[in-house]
């Protein structure tokens, strides 16, 4: 339950684009044509999958407070976590560059359609910002991590694909010259992020679900603690009048 | 001389490094519904986009060209480190608010556009000078959505209520107006600035996309 939820979430409600403004740079700039939107989509999809999980690694077992424990008792009171920002930028830095090569050396397809744009995508505010909010939002284990991960990139695949697609037809539409381009897109943006917000309440039913949940729980608990009191007071009794008798 | 003046003066107006090179956008609107917000944001970009630009240009010669990105992020990783604890040293609650954004200054893209276009190919001076124009043009355009968002959403400038008592309704307020509260929401943001492109365009038309 706690991944579905995870996952919807990433998706809808904290949307990378329209929650968070992440990515709008390359988001702005490759949205011209569907084709090149759901190239670019896809790498950001792969290498948020790959980057979230190794980060939170990261985060976990060496910059944390307190995280280098496993080293011996002696680096227990080391903080690093100063360090965040420069290790996880060398990780993405890294990364991607590790899996242009290995694409290109395994799937010279796969490189062709995606290859133009995994440069593009180290200096991509939505990865490393993924990574931080990872690390913000104190996402608890590395299966989360990537669930996290994969959520995110899919969120912002569903948005640069959209705007794409309002972009295409736009081009017949009589745009006041001033606002053409750059201007109606941003427009059009704010007014998705306004039909994303309506994502917010999708979550809260659920929680009032696992209220009651707790509430008729408790009841439950509490209804049993008193037949075990009435149980042993009837045992009392029934002692009471043994030994009367 | 003139030339070195243009470098300052043109990122602020017809190569505005927002609204017209379409760069460094995602920090710009997150961060934008405080007024306070946005103009610590803008000196922390200039002071990155200043230094970096200088170390950049300084390093041009030794950088290999294959792994200039890495070292560049490495540059601009270190400088925000620095802004991000110096922030968090004298401005504990700004820093909260401005949270994870302070990080992503690293992956801003007007300050590896910069480099890439600017730095690499330029003495420290000169880059100097490009660095603090872009970053002042970046500024511009925070300080004028974080100014129209807190004045319509809040009634504030600054923290500063400017428009009157929304709850004693002195002021504007006696007249019956009401804040927006809407302006403070995120879409706002990129309203707004997609209103300040057009007012631009509208002024210049050469800026005018087909």
């Amino acid at each position: 339950m706690e991944h579905v939820e995870l996952f919807f979430k990433s998706i809808f409600i904290d949307n990378m684009v329209f929650a968070t403004f992440l990515g709008m740079c390359s988001y702005l700039a490759v949205s011209k044509k569907v084709s090149t939107a759901v190239g670019l989509g896809a790498a950001v999809i792969f290498v948020l999958a790959i980057t979230v999980p190794l980060n939170w690694l990261l985060d976990q077992y060496i910059l944390q407070p307190g995280a280098l424990s496993w080293l011996g008792a002696e680096y227990a009171s080391y903080d690093l976590s100063f360090l965040s920002f420069i290790m996880f930028i060398a990780t993405i830095a890294t990364m991607v560059q590790l899996v242009e090569i290995v694409v290109e050396k395994f799937s010279p397809s796969l490189y062709n359609s995606l290859g133009i744009f995994l440069p593009l995508i180290a200096v991509n505010c939505a990865i490393l910002g993924g990574s931080l909010f990872m690390q913000s939002r104190e996402i608890a284990t590395l299966g989360l991590a990537l669930n996290y991960g994969i959520g995110s990139g899919i969120g912002w695949f569903l948005a640069i694909l959209a705007i794409a697609a309002i972009r295409e037809k736009i081009r017949y539409s009589s745009v006041p010259p001033a606002l053409r381009g750059l201007g109606i897109t941003f427009i059009i943006t704010g007014l998705m992020a306004i039909g994303f917000m309506s994502f917010g309440g999708m979550l809260t039913g659920g929680d009032e679900g696992a209220k009651k949940e707790e509430k008729a729980a408790s009841i439950e608990v509490i209804e049993e603690e008193i037949n075990k009191e009435e149980a042993t007071t009837k045992s009392d009794l029934e002692l009471a009048q043994n030994t009367n008798k | 001389m003139a030339k070195d003046s243009r470098l300052i003066l043109d990122p602020l107006t017809d190569n505005n490094p927002i609204t017209i090179q379409v760069l460094g956008i995602c920090s710009a609107l997150a961060i934008t519904a405080e007024l306070e917000a946005s103009i610590v944001m803008s000196i922390s970009v200039l002071f990155v986009m200043g230094v970096g630009n200088v170390v950049i240009s300084l390093m041009r010669n030794i950088i290999p060209s294959k792994i200039r990105i890495i070292a560049q992020l490495i540059v601009v990783a270190t400088l925000v480190i620095i802004v991000d604890l110096v922030l968090k040293a004298f401005a504990y609650e700004l820093s909260k608010t401005l949270s994870v954004f302070v990080g992503l200054i690293i992956t801003n893209c007007i300050i590896m556009g910069r480099f890439e276009a600017f730095a690499l190919g330029n003495g420290p001076w000169r880059s100097f000078l490009d660095g603090i124009g872009n970053a002042l043009g970046y500024g511009i355009i925070l300080v004028i959505v974080g100014f129209f968002r807190e004045l319509l959403g809040s009634g504030t400038l600054l923290g500063i209520p400017v428009l009157g008592d929304p709850i004693e309704k002195t002021g504007l307020y006696a007249y019956g107006y009401e804040n927006n509260g809407f302006m403070l929401l995120s879409p706002m943001a990129l309203i707004v600035v997609g209103i300040i492109i057009w007012v631009q365009r509208t002024r210049n038309k050469a800026l005018i996309e087909d």
